[in-house]
């Protein structure tokens, strides 16, 4: 199996270990990320304006390089995800921005949202399935007890992203138990850590950030997981909590003996 | 009075909001992450942009205290959408010439060794144009 991977600015700098581990985890079970040649960063934030043309033009490109390759397209960073996967819904579904991106780009072939899009957790799930990841772990992480961190990106809009439920979601825990550890559920996995607001309100993101903490470690984690590295910086940085927050990759790597 | 309207039906028309559809549930502010920061909360967003009353918002800090979580976006049981009206009345603002409210100056005293770059793009692309 072999996807279009679209690796992000984050990734590459402070990110690296979700990228790292990502691809190292990749090869262990059997499918390939081969990252776009020539990508723009996305953006980091969707932008939702219907007149908001020039802002979505690195999402499309990426899109249309994996359109060409004739490849689904994987991402890793939720952000990432989020900006690239609601771009390709508006080219799908909004005449008139689909209309402006082309008259734009003048691409030989006009692209309306033809690629699919899928995050990494998806590859995992729809593509090599639970059980096959399950039956792949070396070193089960036994007796480890996980809160997943969906954040907002992953899941919402619900109905344009598609990833799973948005407000009773299972694709995180699905994974937390297929290596090994056992998945807690607790309340604010899907709430808002601060993202951006953090650059210059510290105090609105650490209040955020802590009360997400606060609720994992009164759930009884001892490590969260997140697939987002402005999710992973807030929580770790502004949670104000001992509890370890790490990439969901990192501990696949861990499980399937490639760390 | 005309400037108002025109700037009512530019964020009607950027955010692609029906504000008609709203039936004051107020779902959307119960659900908000940054309420206790605002000013004026999702559900008055779309409340004062029906009654055009654009620049009370326009002039309100409240514009950049929202986190683009999509809460509400997901959780209005009518569809309205509060978060595009809030990104179509910040846009409003910042599309004007010295408007920005962030600024490429201001970044370098704001990065810690950890900070990933993913803050400083989603914050520029949210506060400056």
């Amino acid at each position: 199996m072999k996807f279009s991977y679209y690796p992000g600015c984050t990734l590459k700098t402070k990110g690296k270990d979700l990228d790292r581990y990502g691809r190292l985890s990749a090869e262990a079970l059997g499918f390939t990320l081969e990252e776009l040649p020539d990508w723009q960063c996305c953006g980091a934030v969707y932008p939702m304006a219907k007149d908001e043309i020039a802002t979505k033009l690195s999402a499309v490109r990426a899109l249309v390089s994996a359109r060409d390759a004739g490849e689904e397209l994987v991402t890793l960073c939720s952000a990432c995800h989020n900006v690239i996967k609601q771009t390709n819904h508006d080219m799908a579904t909004d005449a008139d921005i689909a209309l402006r991106v082309n008259n734009y780009l003048g691409l030989e072939t006009p692209y309306n949202g033809e690629t699919t899009v899928l995050h990494y957790l998806e590859v995992l799930r729809d593509r090599v399935g639970f059980d096959k990841i399950k039956a792949a772990v070396k070193n089960p992480l036994t007796g480890r007890k996980i809160a997943a961190y969906y954040g907002c990106l992953l899941l919402r809009p619900g109905k344009v992203m598609q990833f799973d439920d948005p407000e009773n979601p299972t694709i995180l825990e699905n994974f937390i138990r297929a290596i090994g550890a056992e998945p807690v559920i607790w309340g604010m996995r899907n709430e808002c850590c601060g993202g951006y607001v953090a650059a210059e309100n510290k105090a609105q993101a650490e209040k955020r950030s802590s009360i997400v903490m606060e609720d994992a470690k009164k759930n009884g984690a001892d490590t969260v997981i997140t697939a987002c590295p402005l999710c992973l910086y807030n929580l770790a940085k502004n949670g104000g909590s001992d509890l370890p927050v790490v990439y969901f990759t990192e501990l696949l790597a861990e499980a399937l003996g490639v760390k | 009075m005309s400037h108002s309207n025109n700037a009512t039906e530019q964020v009607l028309r950027s955010s692609g909001v029906d504000v008609r559809k709203c039936m004051r549930c107020g779902k959307c502010t119960a659900t908000c992450p940054a309420f206790d920061e605002m000013e004026y909360h999702p559900h008055q967003f779309v409340y004062m942009v029906e009654k055009g009353e654009i620049e009370k918002l326009a002039a309100s800090p409240s514009i950049y205290k929202c986190l683009s979580c999509f809460a509400c976006v997901d959780r209005c049981p009518r569809g309205v959408e509060p978060a595009k009206v809030v990104e179509a009345v910040r846009l409003a603002v910042i599309r004007q010439q010295g408007q920005n409210h962030m600024k490429s100056d201001d970044i370098p005293a704001l990065l810690d060794e950890d900070m990933p770059q993913q803050l400083l793009v989603s914050a520029m692309r949210k506060y400056s144009k």
